[in-house]
């Protein structure tokens, strides 16, 4: 009943899964470190230029125009009605942090001046702004610190339910997931806004509950299975579990894949951040989790203090 | 007996369905385009009414439903088209100081509100609305408190006749009283030290000269912007409240801003022009007859001229509180209420005036255009900030006042417009916009639109999945999943009025996926005992109690993070967390105590042989390993 031979040996490749792991973990930080992130506007300062216009623009047409003239990076929305505009540009890194205000008055003028000169419409300048990241920053650093309490909460539930073991390797393995995300973010230029903070919070959530479910079901066979190396055990457990990681994985990616096609531009970066991160969620939840309990050696001993439980575990001594 | 809930138990969770029902349902009624209309300063009357409705009967548009409240006057049109003709309409009839807003009202019929039941509010992202960011001007708060403090040391020397060789404001954290000798100088320190407990005291000599230095503690300082930014929140409050928006966010936002969002609202420059309204209030007494002429300006109030002295008796910061009261003989009053150091102040300044005039002085920072023509000839319009100062109130000083007086000698009139406008004037510090951005209705319609249909192809997909693989479990697990999704929106739309956004939606869907996990786990579980030969009764009892500690344990971390998320993140993160939390708790509900009662009502208390629960797979017969489960 143990280990019939149709179970798959997850364990066996557990050195590869690390090394891998390891390198995509390297890779992303390398990544991180020289390519840095691709922040909306949401996070950074940027200049901001209102035009009106005598007709209803559109859209699609400032933005070719705005690309044909080296302002590759503007990001154009309508404002009010269909004939105001706000356009977006990211910070010039050449002027100096007081000039950007005047700056930003030059960059208004040029960039009427050019879609005037395309378009057949009467276009007034209403303001162009200087936008400081600052409310970005704050979030930024709020959001980190939210991540930081978080863990710390986890690791001591789950150190309280489980073991410290079980505390670490659900840590490492969500470190692990949030680190690979942000790396592909980082690698693939995808941008990342508040939205994708968003999903980033949700993989926490999503990563954990699979850590835990295959958590639950190891310190559930250490007790009630008599024979079996750790090893053994693990296998056992993950092989218990794979359908249902499999099958909830789908139905999350079911719905993810509707909110990437349906749901609107505006959460398509929220919904690729968390397909990512679901995949990679999968994957760590067999192989990062349990193998980091097993490299601390874990031991039946380590499970068998005595917690207060259910009805469930009736047959430890 | 295995596998049946005693009748109380359906019966809770039937009741629990039907209340989920029930308070999700106001959101099936549509609102009807309205327009409110308040003035800026008073409260709107019967009279007004007319005026309205023959402007919009003049203007040709469609409207019923007209309520009066004391604050404002609500119409509801028929027709969303109209909304901004008929605005027009109304604000030619009535003039400038009236605010039309363009608004929505509920159409919810009288029998579910009075059970208490609402629609969801939509976020800015989903109906449109603008949003604002303001900075505190911090420093000129500092300097305020510190310019007061310096007038007061100066007054309490005079007052102890202590003589002091001049005062100096050094930094907005830091001034100095110069003495010519020791002695003065600590006299003068020993008065001083009781009445100013947030200041510093340090003696220093320099130049032969002794003196006083008295410093803000970090602490201290601290404190200030901390009340500044509270205090100009409360305005701000105040001052949204007339614009009349269904459900405004006034929120702070690191330590000296404030995020203001105004829902529905499509008028940024309209908000603007109420909220930047930067006004502050003084009080003064009126300047004595023979005073020289510098030492005073001259008002008008209610055509008379009035002069006011130049020296302020107390900052409008200090008011803590108007309100408009019928005094012991049913005369018309305001009463006003100033916090421990401004009745302070307030006592020492009028106990030696009693008889005199006290003046309030409202002053507004205003914005006009002017144009003119430049060296190029061509006409340049620039916009130019100017103070308009306005005496509003102008009474006897009848005896010595202390932290709460009264102002009598007002008509009703008069005295009820005065109370709003004293208590909505002062801001603690003068507040810049920072951040200014407008989501159109279209924009957040398409929104809400996309979104919605999101969550319905999700929840089709995950229910056919469940259907196709689980069979008549997986029909009980998508009972369980509507039923979450309705006690969800029953939660948000009347229990706790969460907001709605985008971020909110893919929450809900998020925890539709999720959802399902609860009832995937048990269902494994479940198709395990059976595997391994336990019998369908025994098989379904087993796999809900050993899947329940696996879902809790794992429901009740997600949930800790999630609360977390919501203590310490802001706006979208916030909203993302409280869907999750609302859906963690939901689904624990459906998918353990829902569902098990669902199949309770199918198998339990009969003898079955086979359960309808998809393939599973045999343990140890090495014949039916082949059909593993579901793949």
């Amino acid at each position: 009943m143990l280990m019939t031979e149709k179970e798959i040996d997850f364990m066996g490749v557990r050195k590869l899964a690390g090394v891998a792991s390891i390198i995509l973990v390297i890779v992303s930080i390398v990544s991180l470190a020289f390519n840095s992130l691709e922040f909306g506007l949401d996070f950074t300062s940027g200049t901001s230029v209102r035009l009106s216009y005598s007709e209803p623009v559109v859209v699609e047409d400032v933005n070719q125009t705005l690309r044909e003239n080296g302002y590759e990076d503007a990001v154009v929305v309508t404002f009010g009605t269909d004939r105001d505009i706000r356009i977006l540009l990211p910070v010039d890194e050449n002027v100096a942090v007081g000039e950007q205000a005047a700056q930003a008055v030059v960059v208004g003028e040029l960039i009427a001046e050019l879609l005037q000169s395309d378009s057949g419409s009467e276009i007034t300048l209403l303001g162009s702004d200087y936008v400081s990241a600052k409310v970005g920053g704050e979030l930024v650093e709020s959001g980190g610190i939210g991540m930081l309490v978080a863990l710390a909460i986890i690791m001591v539930y789950i150190a309280m339910r489980f073991q410290f073991k079980f505390s670490v390797g659900a840590v490492v393995a969500l470190a692990h997931d949030l680190i690979i995300t942000l790396g592909i973010f980082s690698l693939f230029r995808i941008e990342f806004n508040l939205n994708t903070l968003a999903a980033l919070l949700a993989i926490i959530g999503y990563s954990l509950n699979d850590t835990i479910v295959v958590s639950d079901r190891i310190r559930e066979n250490f007790r009630r299975l008599r024979k079996g190396t750790p090893l053994e055990m693990v296998n056992t457990s993950l092989n218990q579990t794979l359908s249902r990681t499999l099958i909830t994985s789908l139905t999350t990616l079911l719905v993810l894949f509707s909110i990437l096609f349906i749901g609107g531009e505006s959460t398509q970066g929220f919904a690729v951040a968390l397909i990512i991160g679901v995949v990679i969620g999968t994957y760590s939840s067999i192989y990062i989790a349990s193998n980091v309990i097993l490299y601390m050696n874990v031991t039946r001993e380590d499970l068998m203090l005595p917690v207060k439980e259910g009805s469930d575990l009736d047959d430890i001594p | 007996m295995l596998n049946k809930y005693p009748a109380w138990k359906n019966i809770l969770i039937l009741i629990v369905v039907l209340l989920g029902f029930l308070y999700s349902l106001p959101n099936l009624y549509p609102d009807d385009p309205a327009l409110q209309i308040s003035h800026e300063l008073t409260e709107l009357s019967e009279g007004d009414m007319p005026i309205i409705t023959s402007a919009l009967e003049a203007a040709e548009v469609d409207f019923f439903g007209e309520e009066l409240n004391s604050e404002s006057i609500r119409i509801r049109l028929s027709n969303l088209d109209d909304q901004l003709r008929a605005k027009t309409a109304i604000e030619e009839a009535l003039g400038d100081s009236y605010i039309v807003a363009l608004n929505l009202a509920p159409t919810t019929p009288g029998w579910l509100q009075a059970i208490g039941a609402g629609k969801m509010n939509l976020g800015l992202d989903l109906q449109g609305g603008v949003h604002f960011l303001m900075e505190v001007d911090m420093e000129a708060a500092l300097n305020r408190r510190m310019e007061d403090n310096l007038s007061n040391v100066r007054t309490i020397l005079r007052e102890q006749r202590i003589r002091s060789r001049g005062l100096n404001l050094i930094s907005n954290f830091h001034l100095e009283v110069r003495f010519a000798n020791t002695d003065d100088r600590s006299q003068a320190r020993s008065e001083l030290v009781d009445i100013f407990p947030e200041l510093q005291f340090q003696n220093r000599e320099a130049e032969g000269v002794f003196i006083l230095d008295m410093r803000m503690t970090p602490a201290t300082a601290l404190q200030i912007q901390n009340d500044t930014l509270q205090a100009n929140r409360t305005t701000l409050l105040n001052r949204v409240d007339t614009l009349g928006v269904s459900e405004p966010t006034v929120q702070q936002q690191g330590s000296d801003r404030i995020v203001v969002e105004l829902p529905g609202m499509q008028d940024p420059a309209q908000a603007i022009r109420i909220l930047q309204r930067i006004a502050t209030l003084e009080i003064h007494l009126e300047a004595e007859l023979g005073a020289p002429s510098l030492s005073y300006e001259t008002y008008n109030y209610e055509g008379i001229p009035v002069n006011v002295d130049n020296d302020v008796v107390l900052q409008g910061d200090r008011i803590s509180n108007a309100v408009y009261q019928l005094d012991q003989n049913s005369q018309p009053s305001v009463v006003l209420s100033l916090d421990a150091q401004g009745g302070n102040q307030m006592n020492r300044a009028t106990r030696d005036n009693v008889g005199r005039m006290m003046d309030i002085l409202l002053i507004e920072t205003k914005s006009r255009t002017i144009t003119s023509v430049n060296e190029e000839g061509e006409e340049v319009e620039e916009i130019e900030f100017y103070e308009d100062k306005e005496l509003i109130m102008h009474a006897t000083i009848i005896q010595a006042l202390g932290r709460q007086f009264s102002v009598t000698g007002l008509t009703p009139r008069e005295a009820s417009d005065l109370a709003p406008l004293i208590r909505s004037g002062s801001l603690a510090a003068p507040m810049t916009i920072v951040e200014q951005s407008v989501i159109g209705p279209s924009m957040g319609q398409e929104n809400l639109d996309q979104g919605l249909l999101g969550v319905q192809v999700a929840a089709g997909l995950v229910v056919i999945f469940m259907l196709i693989y689980y069979r008549a479990f997986g029909m009980a697990a998508n009972a369980a999943l509507i039923m979450n999704i309705l006690m969800i929106v029953a939660v948000m739309s009347s229990i706790i009025p969460a907001t709605l956004t985008l971020p909110g939606i893919v929450g809900i869907v998020l925890t539709v996926g999720m959802a399902v996990d609860a009832n995937v786990l048990i269902f494994t579980r479940i198709r395990e005992e059976l595997g391994a030969g336990a019998p369908p009764q025994q098989a379904i009892d087993a796999g809900y109690n050993r899947a329940f500690t696996t879902i809790i344990d794992a429901n009740l971390t997600t949930f800790l993070v999630a609360a977390v998320l919501y203590t310490i993140g802001t706006g979208p993160v916030r909203g993302f967390a409280i869907t999750l939390m609302i859906g963690i708790i939901t689904s624990m509900f459906t998918a353990i105590v829902g569902t098990r009662a669902i199949v309770n009502l199918i198998y339990g208390g009969k003898s079955v042989k086979t359960l309808s629960i998809g393939k599973y797979r045999k343990k140890a017969t090495q014949d039916d390993l082949s059909i593993a489960a579901g793949k």
